[in-house]
Parts: structure tokens; C-alpha cells; sequence
């Protein structure tokens, strides 16, 4: 975790480059564009209010009882031949899957799109150990080869235009270079498949783990999920203990949601439904499957009734692609594995509220996310929970998240009590604000970063409690 | 976020009206503009004197404590069931949504609750509750609108302000790009953030340039100060107004301007 938790606290220069940067700006920018347009489209002919309402149901009756669907599902993949392991840090997960391949003696390992395995910075781990993995995602892929980290949660290549991917392949792997979306996509294809044949372990993740009847569900598009999860001979699924639900058919509304907030789609061109290793009388399919649940500070918010609505997240992205803030700096400038307003809240947890401190500020609460939220998380309102825990400001309510108090500095909380003798009091509001109005010839002419783009604010000559108390005066004197 | 259906009263006799901070130290037109629409439809316009903030400032830099040691005197202003009207979508929101979670569990629930209820966005209050008629007496104008984001997902008045504008024959609504992008002001992020908020508030004052809008009027002071305060360095060809003097200044004669309009502009 180390790398990613200095790369948040670098939040401001990284922002300063990222709007440096015309491309870095107009790729997010035409990308988030698109994927709102493509979102918008994909609901309209659905009541999408009470499909929001569905997903969110769905989501909260699995969540309250988290630790008896954990187990049901436990039992019932142990029952159908599938391995399960819990892992309650992300290093505890890599040690297992390393594990798993050291018994098979495993030199190469492909990997399907998985976030929780970014989490837990898996691949960095395994080529410690001598392991290979790649990468089959398109995205993620590209992101390998560029050895950067994913900018996005659905498209981890979203921050390069075609001519950088162009350039990027014909760099690392000889591509031809080309503007042909197509071309390079195929180029990319011929390169993996070989890669699928010759790995030994198939690593994923899961969007849906169904208790009921041990069922891991699997949502992509290229085809890489399937290969992965069925082409070498083990299969080791990591997901976070959250992503689990009652049963197959909460799987549905919750899968209409994923697609149409994600990518705008009604449907991905693949979903895989994987409950067992390969059967005596199958012909495909691994000799071995294997589940790791990942805690990694989940339980820890489980704890907590309001937090516990973070735990919601099915992984779509749409708070991201709506994101103002987002859609000006991408996905690197966070420094974390989750950027946008999921990262925002679900990242201190995982990190601490130290090394996030300044994400939190970096919202103006527009409610952008929450509006779109298939499962409708109150993100702004969770945003504002940990703005107050980093600040210890609520005495009524003692703060709970690791690292809370952080940014309870001496300097700020003053001017906050200095404001609140002023507001609280009427007559010294009254007094204050009427000799700033006279005064108002004094301001400053600069006021911080806002008047690097903005003329400063100008007070009116008199205040509006002025101008009505005057106003009064006038009608009892009897002039109208 | 604003799930709750709302429930409008019908047309009161008199309304508590809540001027918010920032109307009444940078923008007193708007809350004059308020009032005399407000009186204009009969109704007995009550200003609270012992009115400051709303709150909102700490509380959405984290600091409930301050927030509720300035709310509670706030809380005790308006003894009466009259509605209370806000010029603003944002304290708005603080009074509608907010109020009762921070107070919830306190002695102050119930009187938390009963503020929140009663609290009104005042375009929204003007146009459904009032069921205002406005005629055009200015010239003709091409305006962009922007409605501020808590005014639009707290307050769910997004359709007010075209509706309103829609009234006036004189006026032209244009159609920007992304209306419903925040313009990067978010309070206290404009400044700890200045860099982010300087880009939203570029795209979002271009996008009104670039609809052709020679004017555009807001739901609140704060995307108000910000729109125009970048407009105005930016030395770009357009003027910004809250939506209640514009309309205000609408229903008069050419030139006359408000009463005892004070120059926040």
C-alpha cells in the first residue's frame, strides 16, 4: 500500500498537472460526455427512480445480513467443489493466491479485470514472488503496459486518446502504428489469446456473489473473463466480502443497473455464472477454483449504520462520470485505487483518514453522484460525514474512522469559532457587518486562489437589514 | 438526494422571509426583489432582525458544533407556522435537509424539524405556491440560466426558474451546454481548491457565453459571485444577476430599479 498512500498525499500537484494538461482534460472530458449521454439513453424507456429504489433494497437486505450470506455462500460453493479462502488485508489475499500458485507450481497468471486485485496491488506482489501476470482487459492491458495504474474503475484506459494507445503499443510491442480502433484491438487480441493458452492460473474478479446457490457472476465484454475463468486449469476469483447477495434473482435489477450506469449498455456482450470447478462429464472448464473474500477495512465500516451505506457500491463508475471534479482531473490525480466520489469515500477507510485528508475538501457537494447512484448511496452526504470525522466536529457525535481528527488544526478551528461569535450573535452580526459595508473600500484586492480567476466579491453599501430598517423608518414616517 | 415529495401550502397571509448572508451583505437587491415580488402578490413579508447565517459554511467544512451554536438562534426566529421563503437554494437546502439531521436526538428536534418543513426555495414559493403572473416591461434580452445545484437536487427546483423566465415575452432563454454542472464555487472550495473550482467556473461561464446570452441570472449569490467575479476578470461580454432582481426589474417601467437597491452588483 505504501506506493499508493504517498501518491494521495502528493493530491495537489498532481491536480495542478493533470489541469496543465489539454489532453489529459479533453480526453476526460469527451469520454465522461459520452458516457453520461450513453447512460442517460440506456434508462429511457425504464422507471428508473423505482429501479434505483429495487437496486438499493437489494443491496441493503444483503447488507443486513452480511456475516449469514457470507457463510451460506461459504457452504454452498465448499458443497459444489469450490475453495474458500478470507483474507482480512490486502497482503493476506496476495499471500493466498501466491500460495495457490506456488502448490501448482504456477510461472504465469492472466488476469480478468478486478479492482479488489488492484486493491491489494496483486500484481506487484506476485512478479515479487516470481510470478508473471498479465493483464487481458483491454484497458487494464494498455495500463500494464504503460506500467501506470487504472484512471478509471470501468475503463482503466480512458485517460489515453487512440494516438497514445497507438504509440503505446508500437513502443512496447512492435504494433504497427495505426488510428484504426479496430486494428489495434485485433493487434491486442492476437497477443493474448497466446497468453491464455500458456497461463497456468486465471485470476478474476466477481460483481455479484449469490449466496443462495454459491454462484459467482461475472460481468465484461471482451470475452477476457470467460478466457480467464475457464482456460487454465485453476481459477482464483478475489472480491470484497461486500459484493454478496441473497439470491439469483436480486442478481437481475442490479445487473439491469450495472450495464446502463456503467457504459450505457442494456446488456454486456458476456456474463458469466461460475458455481463449480469442471465436472467429470464437462469438457472445459478449471481442475480448480478458488474464492478469496477480502476484508481490507470493510468490516470496519460495516460497523457503523450510516457508513455501512459506502458498502452499497456495485462498481459502475457513474458517480465518476458525472463528477465536475473528476471529469477536470481524472482518475490519477486521486492516488488511489477508487477515484471520484466513490474513492473519496470508500478510500479512508482502506488508507486512513491521514493519507486521504485532502480528497475529502476536493467536492463542491454539487450532488451530482448521489443523483445518479443506482443504488442510490447518499455519496455528498457520506463525503460530509468524513469531512466532520477529520476535523473531530461534532461533539455530540464522537468520531469513529481511523485517523479521525487529522485536520482538527489549531488555526482553522479558531477562525471557525471566531465566525460562530459572530453569527451567533445578532447585534454583533448587525454591528459587524453594517461597518463592513462602510468600510468596504478597504477589501483586498486579492483573496487567495479566488482571485486568480475571479474579481473580488464586492459588498454593498448597505446591507439589506439596512436598507429595510430604513425602508420601515420611512413608511412610519408616514412619506408613503 | 431530496427524495421527500414535496407538499406546497397554499397562498398565506404572511411568510417569515430568511434573507440568507449573503444576500444581505453582497447582493440586498435580490432580497429587496424578493420582498416587493412577495408583497406584490398580497402577501405580509415578516424579516426576522435577529437573522445572520444559516450555518452551512461550517457545517460543510465539518464543523457541526459551530454550525449549531449559530443555528440555534436561527432556530427560535419564526414562532409563527408561517412559511419561511429563502432567496437561496443552498440555505435552503441547509434549512430543509440538513437542520434535522443535525439536530436530530437534541432538544432542538422537533423545532429543527417543523423549520425544515417550512422551508421554501422562493422562486419555487413565487411560482407554486403564489401561482405569480409576471409582465414584461423591459427590453429584449437573451439570458442563460443556471440553477444552482442545491437549488436543483436539494431543492428540486430546476424547472422553476425557465418556467418563470418563460412568462416574460421580452425574454429569450437560451440553451448552454451541461446546465446542470456545478459551477465550481462549493463554498470553501473555491478557495482550498482554487485551481479545480478556476476550471469549472471557466467551462461553465463559456458555455453561457458561448449560448449566446448577453445576461444570466441564478437561484444563488454564491454561483452568482462566482460566474460573474470570473466573467468580470475574464473581461467577457455579460452581465449576471440573481433571478429575483432580474425579475423584479422586469415588472418595471424601463430603468426604474429596485427599492433602495444597494449596489451589490
Amino acid at each position: 500500500m505504501s506506493s499508493q498512500a504517498e501518491a494521495v498525499q502528493e493530491f495537489h500537484p498532481r491536480v495542478h498537472d493533470a489541469l496543465e494538461n489539454p489532453q489529459i482534460r479533453s480526453n476526460f472530458r469527451k469520454a465522461m460526455d459520452g458516457l453520461m449521454t450513453k447512460r442517460s439513453a440506456a434508462f429511457d424507456d425504464w422507471d428508473l427512480e423505482a429501479l434505483r429504489d429495487l437496486g438499493a433494497a437489494v443491496r441493503l437486505r444483503a447488507l443486513s445480513r452480511l456475516p449469514e450470506l457470507l457463510e451460506e455462500l461459504e457452504a454452498n460453493l465448499q458443497k459444489q467443489g469450490v475453495k474458500v479462502h478470507w483474507a482480512e488485508t490486502g497482503d493476506q489475499a496476495c499471500e493466498i493466491v501466491r500460495d495457490i500458485c506456488h502448490a501448482r507450481a504456477a510461472k504465469k497468471v492472466i488476469k480478468g479485470k478486478s479492482m479488489v486485485s488492484e486493491e491489494m496491488e496483486l500484481n506487484h506482489y506476485l512478479e515479487e514472488a516470481g510470478i508473471e501476470a498479465l493483464e487481458s482487459d483491454l484497458g487494464e492491458y494498455l495500463v500494464q503496459l504503460a506500467e501506470e495504474t487504472p484512471s478509471h474503475i470501468i475503463m482503466p484506459a480512458i485517460h489515453k486518446n487512440t494516438d497514445e494507445i497507438s504509440e503505446l503499443m508500437h513502443a512496447k510491442t512492435g504494433t504497427n502504428r495505426s488510428k484504426d480502433v479496430d486494428y489495434l484491438t485485433a493487434s491486442a487480441r492476437q497477443q493474448l489469446r497466446e497468453k491464455f493458452m500458456q497461463a497456468d492460473v486465471g485470476v478474476s474478479g466477481v460483481n455479484f456473489a449469490v449466496a443462495e446457490t454459491g454462484t459467482l457472476c461475472l460481468v465484461e465484454n471482451e470475452g477476457n473473463g470467460r478466457l480467464t475463468t475457464t482456460t487454465p486449469s485453476c481459477h482464483i476469483a478475489v472480491t470484497g466480502i461486500e459484493k454478496v447477495v441473497e439470491k439469483l434473482e436480486d442478481v437481475t435489477p442490479l445487473l439491469a443497473l450495472l450495464t446502463r450506469s456503467a457504459t450505457g449498455q442494456h446488456i454486456t456482450t458476456y456474463f458469466n455464472m461460475i458455481s463449480s470447478p469442471r465436472k467429470a462429464e464437462e469438457k472445459d472448464g478449471p481442475e480448480e477454483v478458488h474464492l478469496v473474500l477480502v476484508d481490507s477495512g470493510r468490516s470496519k465500516i460495516y460497523q457503523d449504520e450510516e457508513l455501512l451505506d459506502t458498502l452499497r457500491c456495485i462498481r459502475c463508475g457513474a458517480c465518476m462520470n458525472h463528477c465536475p471534479v473528476y471529469t477536470r482531473v481524472g482518475g490519477h490525480a486521486y492516488g488511489t485505487t477508487y477515484p471520484g466520489p466513490i474513492g473519496k469515500i470508500l478510500m479512508p477507510h482502506l488508507l486512513g483518514l491521514e493519507k486521504t485528508q485532502d480528497l475529502l475538501s476536493a467536492s463542491t457537494l454539487c450532488g451530482a453522484c448521489g443523483e445518479v447512484c443506482p443504488v442510490k448511496i447518499p455519496i455528498p452526504k457520506l463525503l460530509q460525514r468524513l469531512r466532520k470525522e477529520a476535523v473531530d466536529g461534532d461533539s455530540l457525535r464522537p468520531s469513529v474512522v481511523a485517523g479521525h481528527g487529522i485536520k482538527r488544526r489549531k488555526l482553522e478551528l479558531l477562525a471557525w469559532k471566531g465566525w460562530a461569535l459572530m453569527h451567533a450573535r445578532p447585534g454583533l452580526y448587525r454591528f459587524s457587518t453594517r461597518w463592513m459595508a462602510r468600510l468596504r473600500g478597504l477589501m483586498p484586492g486579492k483573496l487567495g486562489g479566488w482571485t486568480d480567476y475571479r474579481t473580488p466579491p464586492r459588498l454593498a453599501g448597505k446591507t439589506l437589514q439596512q436598507q429595510l430598517q430604513e425602508r420601515q423608518q420611512q413608511k412610519t414616517g408616514g412619506q408613503s | 438526494m431530496s427524495d421527500a415529495i414535496k407538499i406546497y401550502p397554499s397562498k398565506p397571509e404572511k411568510v417569515y422571509f430568511y434573507a440568507t448572508c449573503l444576500v444581505d451583505m453582497f447582493y440586498p437587491d435580490a432580497g429587496m426583489a424578493g420582498i416587493q415580488l412577495l408583497e406584490r402578490e398580497g402577501i405580509e413579508v415578516i424579516f426576522p432582525e435577529h437573522q445572520t447565517c444559516c450555518g452551512q459554511p461550517a457545517y460543510s467544512s465539518g464543523f457541526n458544533d459551530q454550525a449549531r451554536e449559530v443555528i440555534l438562534p436561527q432556530l427560535k426566529m419564526f414562532p409563527e407556522d408561517y412559511p419561511i421563503v429563502v432567496p437561496s437554494g443552498s440555505c435552503g437546502g441547509m434549512m430543509r435537509q440538513h437542520y434535522p439531521e443535525l439536530f436530530a436526538g437534541t432538544p432542538q428536534q422537533s423545532q429543527a424539524e417543523a423549520v425544515a418543513k417550512r422551508t421554501w426555495e422562493l422562486t419555487d414559493f413565487l411560482l407554486q405556491v403564489c401561482q405569480i403572473k409576471l409582465e414584461d416591461k423591459g427590453q429584449p434580452i437573451k439570458v442563460a440560466m443556471h440553477t444552482s445545484c442545491s437549488a436543483r437536487r436539494e431543492m428540486g427546483v430546476a424547472e422553476v426558474g425557465p418556467k418563470l423566465l418563460g412568462q416574460l415575452d421580452q425574454v429569450e432563454l437560451v440553451e448552454q451546454a451541461r446546465p446542470a454542472e456545478c459551477c465550481g464555487f462549493g463554498g470553501t472550495f473555491a478557495v482550498r481548491h482554487a485551481e479545480i473550482s478556476g476550471a469549472m467556473v471557466q467551462d461553465k461561464a463559456e458555455a453561457i457565453r458561448d449560448a449566446g446570452a448577453e445576461h444570466f441570472v441564478t437561484t444563488d449569490c454564491g454561483c452568482l459571485m462566482n460566474i460573474a467575479g470570473y466573467a468580470e476578470k475574464q473581461k467577457m461580454p455579460m452581465q449576471g444577476q440573481h433571478i429575483l432582481s432580474f425579475l423584479w426589474e422586469r415588472l418595471q417601467a424601463e430603468g426604474k430599479a429596485p427599492e433602495n437597491a444597494g449596489g451589490g452588483q
